[in-house]
Order: C-alpha cells, then sequence, then structure tokens
C-alpha cells in the first residue's frame, strides 16, 4: 500500500509541513514543524533511494489517469537520488536558519518548506507543463526567500533576477505551447515516443526542443546568461544562498534528462558544439571571477558557478560513463558549494565590521573554523585527499575519449589552479592576516545548531571521499538507467504505447 | 482569423521586449504582463483555432482541444502573482533607495 504511494511522499511531506506552519506564525512551532518533517524527509528520500535501487521505474500516475492523459511522477535512480541530495541539503540548512536566521523576516519556514517541494517536484514530475509548474513553485519561494532579511542590496538583486526569471518562464511557456502544437503531448515519454516517428514538423520541433534547453541553461547558468547567478547568490542570506547551490542543479538534471530521454535518440545533434563551447566558458568565467572575488560569500557564489559549467559539459557528451562521473561530481559540488556559504556566515559574525572580505580584520576566536575552512577549500579547491579531487578526477577520466577532451582537459586543470589559488591567498587573510584591535570583539555564541549543520557540509567532503566506491557505483548504476531511454518510455506509457499511433 | 492572431501576438510581444528593456521598474512590470499576455494567446492557438466549438466531448459534435485553455488557465494565475510579487518589490526597491530604476543604488 505505502510502496504505491512512495513517489508522491516527498512532495506531501513538505506541502502538509508548510501548511501547517502558516496556521500559527508562533516560531518554535514553525522551527519544531520544519525539523521534524525534513528530518522524516530525509529517511523517506533515503528509503526512496533504497527502493529505486532494484532498477524498475516507479510511476505514480495522479488521480489514476493513465500516462499520456494524465500527469505523472517517476522515481527512477536519478530522481530517488537527486531528492535524497535535496532532502539532506535542506535539512541541514534548516537547521542552521533555526538558529536566529529565520527571525529576520516573515514567513521564513513555510517558503522554505515550498521551495523544497518545488525542488523535489522538478527532479520527480514526468511531464513537461507539470515541470514548469514546479519550476515556478520554486522560483516564487526563492524570490521571497532571496529578500529574506531585506535590505537594499537584496531588493536590486530580487527585482533583476525575478525579471529575468519571469522572461525564462515566458520561453518556457513558448516552448511548451510550439511542442504540443506540434507532437499534441506534453509528457516527456510521449514526446520522446512522438519524436521518433515521422509525421510532424521537424524544424518546429526542434525550435521548441531548443528553446527549452535555453530555459533549463538559464536556470542552470550557462555564459550569456548567468550574470545574474554570482549577483544574487552573494546578495542572499547565507543559509538561503545554501539552498540555492541546489537550483542550478535543477536545471542541469532537466537538461540531462530530457537530453537522455527524447533529444538522444531523435535529434542527437541539437547541444553539439556550442553547449560544450559555452560551457568551457563559463568555467573560465567563474574561474576569473574567483579570483576576483572580494568576500567569501562572493567566492562561494563563483564556485558554484564554476561547477554548474563543469557539469554542463556533459549533456553534450550523452555517455554514460561522463554522466556517472558528474552525478558523482554534482553531489559532492552541491554540498561543498553550501558548506562554503555557511561557513563564510559564521567568519563574517567572527570578524566584526570587517566581515568576510578579504583584508586584515580581528583574528578569528574560534580555531575549528579555520579547519573547517581548510577541509572545504581543499574540497572545493580538488585537491586530494577529499571528494572534490575524486568527482574532477573521474570526471577528466570519463572525458577523455569525447571530442575536444584536450580543451576541456586544459581549461578544467587551469581553472582548477586558479580556484585554488584564489582560495589559498583568501585563506591567508581569513586566517594568518591580523589587524590588532584595541579590544576583543564581544561575540555572540555560535550555537549548537549552525556548528552541527556546517561541521557535517564540511565533513561532507571527507566523507563522500571514504564512500566513493559505493556513491560512485550508485551514480554508474544512476546513469546507466538514464541513458537507455527505452526503458524510461514503455515505463510510463506501457509496453503497447510504442505501437500506437502518432497524434495530430 | 489566424493572421488576426498572429499579428496579436507578435505587436505584444514586440511592444512586451521593448517595454522590458527599459530601466524603470514601471515600464519593466507593463512590458513583462504584455509578454504574459503574448504568450497566454500563443499556448492557445496551439490547441489550434476553432470558433464555436466548445472544450467538450460530445458525439457529433465538433470540439476545441481543452488542454490548452487548461495550460492557459495555470500559465494566467501564476503569471498574475508573479507580476504582483513583482510590483510589491519594486516598490520596496522605490521606498529604499528613492529611484524606480532596475539597478536602483543609494544616491
Amino acid at each position: 500500500m505505502i510502496h504505491a504511494h512512495a513517489p508522491i511522499l516527498p512532495l506531501l511531506l513538505p506541502l502538509a509541513a508548510a501548511l501547517l506552519q502558516m496556521v500559527s506564525g508562533h516560531l518554535p512551532f514553525q522551527r519544531a514543524v520544519g525539523l521534524l518533517a525534513t528530518g522524516l524527509l530525509v529517511l523517506l528520500t533515503g528509503w526512496l533511494t533504497l527502493l529505486a535501487d532494484d532498477g524498475l521505474l516507479r510511476v505514480y500516475a495522479l488521480g489514476d489517469w493513465p500516462a499520456p492523459f494524465g500527469i505523472v511522477l517517476v522515481v527512477d535512480r536519478l530522481a530517488a537520488g537527486m531528492t535524497l541530495l535535496t532532502a539532506v541539503l535542506g535539512f541541514l540548512v534548516l537547521l542552521y536558519a533555526s538558529a536566529g536566521f529565520d527571525e529576520e523576516g516573515l514567513h521564513f519556514h513555510p517558503l522554505f518548506q515550498f521551495q523544497l517541494l518545488g525542488v523535489l517536484g522538478a527532479f520527480l514530475t514526468g511531464d513537461l507543463f507539470n515541470l514548469f509548474v514546479f519550476f515556478e513553485i520554486m522560483l516564487l519561494a526563492s524570490y521571497v526567500l532571496l529578500a529574506h532579511g531585506g535590505g537594499l542590496t537584496r531588493t536590486r538583486a530580487g527585482i533583476t533576477y525575478v525579471v529575468l526569471n519571469l522572461v525564462g518562464s515566458a520561453v518556457f511557456l513558448i516552448a511548451l505551447g510550439l511542442l504540443y502544437g506540434t507532437l499534441g503531448t506534453l509528457n516527456l515519454a510521449d514526446v520522446a515516443r512522438v519524436l521518433a516517428l515521422p509525421g510532424y514538423d521537424r524544424s518546429l520541433a526542434r525550435l521548441a526542443c531548443a528553446l527549452l534547453v535555453a530555459v533549463f541553461v538559464l536556470k542552470a547558468g550557462l555564459l550569456p546568461l548567468s550574470f545574474w547567478l554570482p549577483h544574487t547568490y552573494s546578495a542572499a542570506g547565507a543559509p538561503v544562498a545554501a539552498l540555492f547551490a541546489i537550483m542550478t542543479k535543477v536545471g542541469i538534471v532537466a537538461i540531462l534528462r530530457v537530453q537522455a530521454v527524447a533529444l538522444a535518440p531523435a535529434m542527437p545533434d541539437l547541444l553539439d558544439h556550442w553547449l560544450t563551447t559555452l560551457a568551457l566558458a563559463t568555467i573560465v568565467f567563474a574561474a576569473l571571477g574567483a579570483l576576483a572575488a572580494a568576500r567569501l560569500r562572493a567566492l562561494a557564489a563563483w564556485l558554484v558557478l564554476l561547477s554548474a559549467g563543469t557539469m554542463l559539459l556533459v549533456p553534450a557528451q550523452a555517455s554514460t560513463e561522463v554522466s556517472a562521473a558528474a552525478l558523482y561530481y554534482l553531489v559532492q559540488s552541491t554540498l561543498a558549494g553550501a558548506a562554503c556559504f555557511l561557513l563564510s556566515d559564521l567568519i563574517a559574525a567572527q570578524r566584526g565590521k570587517v566581515a568576510d572580505q578579504f583584508m586584515a580584520g580581528p583574528p578569528l576566536q574560534a580555531t575549528w573554523l579555520k579547519v573547517a575552512f581548510l577541509v572545504m577549500a581543499t574540497t572545493a579547491a580538488a585537491l586530494p585527499p577529499f571528494s572534490g579531487f575524486i568527482g574532477k578526477l573521474m570526471l577528466l577520466s570519463s572525458l577523455r575519449s569525447a571530442a575536444a577532451a584536450p580543451v576541456m582537459w586544459t581549461v578544467l586543470l587551469t581553472s582548477g589552479f586558479v580556484v585554488m589559488a584564489a582560495l589559498a591567498r583568501d585563506g591567508c587573510y581569513l586566517i594568518w592576516k591580523h589587524k590588532a584591535t584595541a579590544r576583543p570583539l564581544a561575540l555572540e555564541a555560535i550555537g549548537w545548531q549552525r556548528a552541527t549543520a556546517v561541521l557535517l557540509l564540511v565533513a561532507a567532503g571527507p566523507l563522500l571521499a571514504l564512500l566513493a566506491r559505493p556513491l560512485a557505483d550508485y551514480t554508474a548504476r544512476a546513469a546507466a538507467q538514464l541513458h537507455a531511454p527505452g526503458g524510461y518510455v514503455t515505463g510510463v506509457l506501457g509496453a503497447s504505447a510504442t505501437n500506437r499511433e502518432a497524434a495530430p | 482569423m489566424e493572421v488576426l492572431l498572429s499579428i496579436a501576438i507578435g505587436v505584444l510581444t514586440a511592444c512586451g521586449v521593448f517595454l522590458i528593456l527599459r530601466s524603470r521598474t514601471f515600464p519593466v512590470l507593463l512590458g513583462l504582463t504584455l509578454l504574459s499576455y503574448a504568450v497566454n494567446l500563443f499556448l492557445f492557438a496551439s490547441g489550434r483555432l476553432r470558433i464555436d466549438a466548445p472544450p467538450l466531448i460530445r458525439a457529433g459534435a465538433s470540439y476545441a482541444d481543452p488542454l490548452p485553455q487548461a495550460l492557459v488557465l495555470t500559465a494566467i494565475v501564476i503569471g498574475f502573482g508573479m507580476t504582483a510579487y513583482l510590483a510589491i518589490l519594486a516598490l520596496r526597491g522605490l521606498s529604499e533607495s528613492g529611484a524606480d530604476h532596475v539597478d536602483a543604488r543609494q544616491e
């Protein structure tokens, strides 16, 4: 009974929590409900991941309407793994935010749950219009979370971010209208099935798919569309920015999914050349940005962009091995990015007026922050022995046989060196360069919630390196399942669907 | 009818894009509204244009595709909410910085 409804439970849980939190504005109540729901979500998505590892496609038809007509949720290894990553990140960030950040404005907790709902839904849905709806839930919550805490910087960043994403939504709808007009369906598996049949306007369908990919790369932060990202992420409050670390990944996973299921069989050359070139340009841009960053928060934003650029090298390769390596890289870079944002907040609180700017300031009083920074920086700069190194190594070795391998290797290695240099220089400022102050700053205690959240996120670097084998095996199985699109189509539509006539 | 609708969509999109590229928040807001009108009409047209046909399947009678109408309804609701939020945000930017420029700075 409960197994049959497993795919929708990760959506119902945050929804129920958000509704419950809206009943009462009492902060301890909202915190308790939020932490309880997110903790349960971690267990639930963990169970879903174990369940999905049998390789079966779990299709949940809402209202029991069969697939091309109703909306379906589809759980495979990739979707389940991504929900687990979202839940773990969400729990740790919420733990951090519950130590005081949520007092800075109204309605933080319900919005946080809605944001989780949107992200989880975007990973789980098997319908393109439903994907649009979940994107909008995610974005609407993120608009308000971005403004949480107030201040002119956040309002300014918010206006550009909202306008840009509203235009993105309009383009998304145009793409969906074109797809529906040419193919007569918006169910992803059905789109893949119809694309393989003759009898539709190829150039229009191609245009629609290109527009769809353009919207996804806007969310992911591909170069000409990525100027908003460092600006927005460094303006947001630290816990919000840490949660946003998963949002670029929603765009990337959406491209991977659409590419593997629908584009690879029907129009395999759609992503060729341009996506890889622009992704490389994004990496260079982000590495230069990291070098020029004046604050740790801004540096973290550039690192998020760097990992997004690296991930965007993947869809055009359409290879199981590359995707497997990239999924490992995705997991560790998301957690490292979030760790960097939260750490920047703690470090800023210790340094008084200088905050997290890279200049000489009062020494850090909490010594463990220095060690945490070192571990985080080692992970983010992809130095051995932590998970950043393993992820990058796997990605580089899987890209060996790609067409533009020498260029990709050069750009990835050089950008890695630049990031390492930037982190080393900035670490010196934060840890060693002191300016004598008249009297030591009176600091508020860090608190166990913040310390636990940051320590666990930072510890993800060493932990994921220790667990590299099982995790890499899982991502390899997930990538193999992703790149067998026939299974997805028959799994969603049923075996008889492939024989049905094409829709007008 | 097709020509009329395509001209309407084209004009709305062109005006919308022009207004979005302005530097003050109010024209940008208007531009986004126009763009969302254009997109809604476009979505509506993706189910093919039919006159005097209800979106219900009845034996013997012609009917219009109901799905784009449902999609348009969803898109209208979402677009409306987003525009309202942007208006509030723009007002807040105006009150905080004293200017209604998109990249308002403290003077």
